[in-house]
């Protein structure tokens, strides 16, 4: 891609300050927004625009915005900056070294939406984030950007960060709101969703920030120009964080339906010591294995075509594995990874992760048998469809396309 | 109110201003870092308590929160938590042997902190810098470093200027 649209900091290395984001154009699609236009026309343009939520789910933006409760009042927005998916580290780069497109971005939300306050959720390990963050918002509210009847108009704004503390299951929007609350983040029953009752029992719009990072964009370019970037179906322009078995790992900002090899070779220079791919995981450590086949290079990494080679795209968050990798090692380390962060609320997810955690530690260390492999392919199984957020799911992905598509690396290590 | 809110009333109203009065029970994270920097870095039964009596809930609410995030910590550690990732993408780059390296170096195992208290050595799950591993974070009570990049002799380094600053000001501690 010849501009970076996201990374902009890439072309414009100084853009974290707010003379330098504002003399490329920076806040002029708020400022356009707040004065010139109807709150539910900067949501038709969204709308229109086609974008989809950049946190893994690929949920139509304006469509999510559209559903607020208007009967319901006050309305928050709240950022996902919770960033904690094996493998993806796209959200960190964006605040850090474009802050203020990002706030820009969660501001003209918050206007789409009527609220007069939104939250940043970020990880607690984010923690130099979150005061970097702080010290931006306040120049913001210096330059007239935040605060009471911004442009001269009865429209106030006021923006802050709060910081979770270690725990993988405030990612999910609801157990999000639940830590935002000050409790432990355990997923809700939905529906009702956010949009209905989030935050404080209030309509709230909960959103990525990769996804909020792009809607100064198509505010300030206009939504048919945004429709250019991507795919029909996939507009627009995605950072994928590349990781594993790959010469240069790192974040690349390129259009939606780029296909996996491009990313992979191109981009990321091809595997460690140009051994052969295996498999990929294209959405952290929540994701099937796709054998690393030709056709499944040459697939688009939109939201659509990945799961005609058994995958799907989630964060874009693209782990690559090579043949040195043994899948029964990998999964053991997927598993536990889930087994730590299930928020045990649901009874499928909280033992089912603990039995394939045994399980799984026991087949990496050469002590399962053949029924074992049985057993653990029969927990996963358990699990699916039984639990209220997406976790449980989560944990089963790799452990059920291992054992059907690596079964070799499994009886290797079983007596 | 109790003394500890006394004393730290400037930086306690100005977390409370980020949430509506009515629902003050949103400050209960960021109270919860500033009794756990306050305390040297873990939260113990006086700190919940504290806590408790500024946002009116339990105790044993407070508990519950503070046993569900991996930040918090309910008993002490060392002045420095090395939290080492060896999730699946840094695994793939070396940060098993990192930290087995790390272990020998420092005569610890992860779980343990050294006998002179200066460092605890711990394995985390994935904290978002998966493109530059090996990598740690380093907990303190005032908060969080980010180490990219790393191997054992950077590690060691950084371990002997936290001993070098420990050793100039014995009595700097509190």
């Amino acid at each position: 891609m010849a501009e970076h649209l996201l990374l902009r900091h890439r072309d414009i290395p100084d853009i974290h300050r707010l003379e330098v984001y504002r003399a490329h154009g920076g806040f002029e699609a708020f400022r356009q927004a707040v004065t010139g236009m109807d709150p539910d026309q900067v949501t038709a343009e969204v709308k229109k625009s086609g974008l989809r939520g950049r946190g893994g789910a690929g949920f139509p933006t304006g469509l999510k915005w559209s559903f607020m409760d208007k009967r319901n009042w006050p309305h928050y927005v709240v950022a996902n900056a919770d960033e904690s998916e094996p493998g993806t580290f796209k959200d960190r780069e964006i605040m850090e070294r474009n802050p203020f497109q990002f706030l820009e971005g969660v501001a003209i939300a918050a206007y789409a939406v009527g609220a007069e306050r939104a939250y940043i959720y970020l990880r607690g390990e984010f923690w130099p984030v979150a005061r970097w963050l702080d010290e931006k918002i306040a120049e913001m509210e210096a330059a007239g950007l935040l605060g009471d009847r911004l442009f001269g108009t009865d429209y106030s704004l006021r923006i802050y960060t709060h910081l979770g503390a270690g725990a993988y299951i405030c990612g999910e929007e609801t157990a999000l709101l639940e830590s935002l609350e000050g409790k432990r983040g355990q997923p809700r029953v939905r529906p009702p969703f956010p949009p209905q009752q989030g935050l404080w029992g209030k309509p709230t719009v909960v959103n990525n920030v990769e996804t909020l990072t792009n809607v100064p964009l198509i505010i300030q370019r206009g939504a048919d120009w945004y429709r250019t970037i991507g795919t029909e179906q996939s507009p627009g322009p995605k950072v994928f964080s590349l990781s594993g078995r790959v010469k240069r790992p790192g974040n690349y900002e390129l259009p939606l339906g780029t296909t996996f090899r491009e990313l992979i070779y191109e981009h990321g220079g091809g595997i460690i010591d140009d051994r052969p791919i295996k498999a990929i995981m294209a959405a952290g450590a929540s994701s099937s294995l796709m054998v690393a086949t030709d056709e499944a290079l040459d697939t688009p990494m939109d939201y659509e075509n990945p799961q005609k080679v058994g995958g799907l795209l989630g964060s874009a968050s693209v782990i690559v594995l090579d043949d040195t990798v043994n899948i029964a090692w990998l999964v053991k380390k997927t598993v536990h990874f889930f087994k730590h962060e299930s928020c045990g609320k649901c009874t499928p997810c909280r033992e089912g992760t603990y039995w394939m955690d045994k399980l799984t530690q026991r087949i990496a260390a050469g002590q399962a048998t053949r029924a074992d492999v049985e057993t653990l392919y029969s927990v996963a199984q358990q699990i699916r469809g039984k639990t209220l957020c997406a976790l449980g799911e989560f944990s089963t992905m790799a452990v059920v396309t291992g054992i059907e598509r690596f079964r070799d690396d499994f009886d290797a290590m079983v007596q | 109110m109790n003394a500890f809110y006394e004393q730290h009333r400037d930086e306690i109203e100005a977390i409370l201003a980020k949430y509506p009065p009515e629902h003050k029970r949103s400050a209960m994270l960021p109270l919860l870092y500033l009794v756990q920097r306050e305390f040297g870095g873990h939260i113990p039964p006086e700190g919940m308590r504290i806590v408790a009596e500024i946002l009116d809930v339990s105790v044993t609410e407070v508990d519950g929160v503070v046993g569900f995030y991996t930040l918090f910590h309910d008993r002490p550690g060392g002045r420095y938590r090395i939290q080492v990732c060896t999730d699946l993408p840094c695994a793939l780059r070396g940060a098993e042997k990192f930290l087995h390296d790390l272990e020998d170096a420092l005569g610890i195992k992860a779980g343990e902190t050294t006998p002179d208290g200066l460092i605890s050595l711990e394995e985390v799950m994935c904290i978002a810098a998966c493109d530059k591993a090996p990598v740690f974070q380093v907990q303190t009570p005032e908060g969080l470093t980010y180490h990219e990049n790393m191997d054992l002799e950077k590690a060691l380094a950084l371990v002997e200027s936290w001993r070098q600053a420990q050793a100039s000001t014995p009595a700097a501690e509190e």
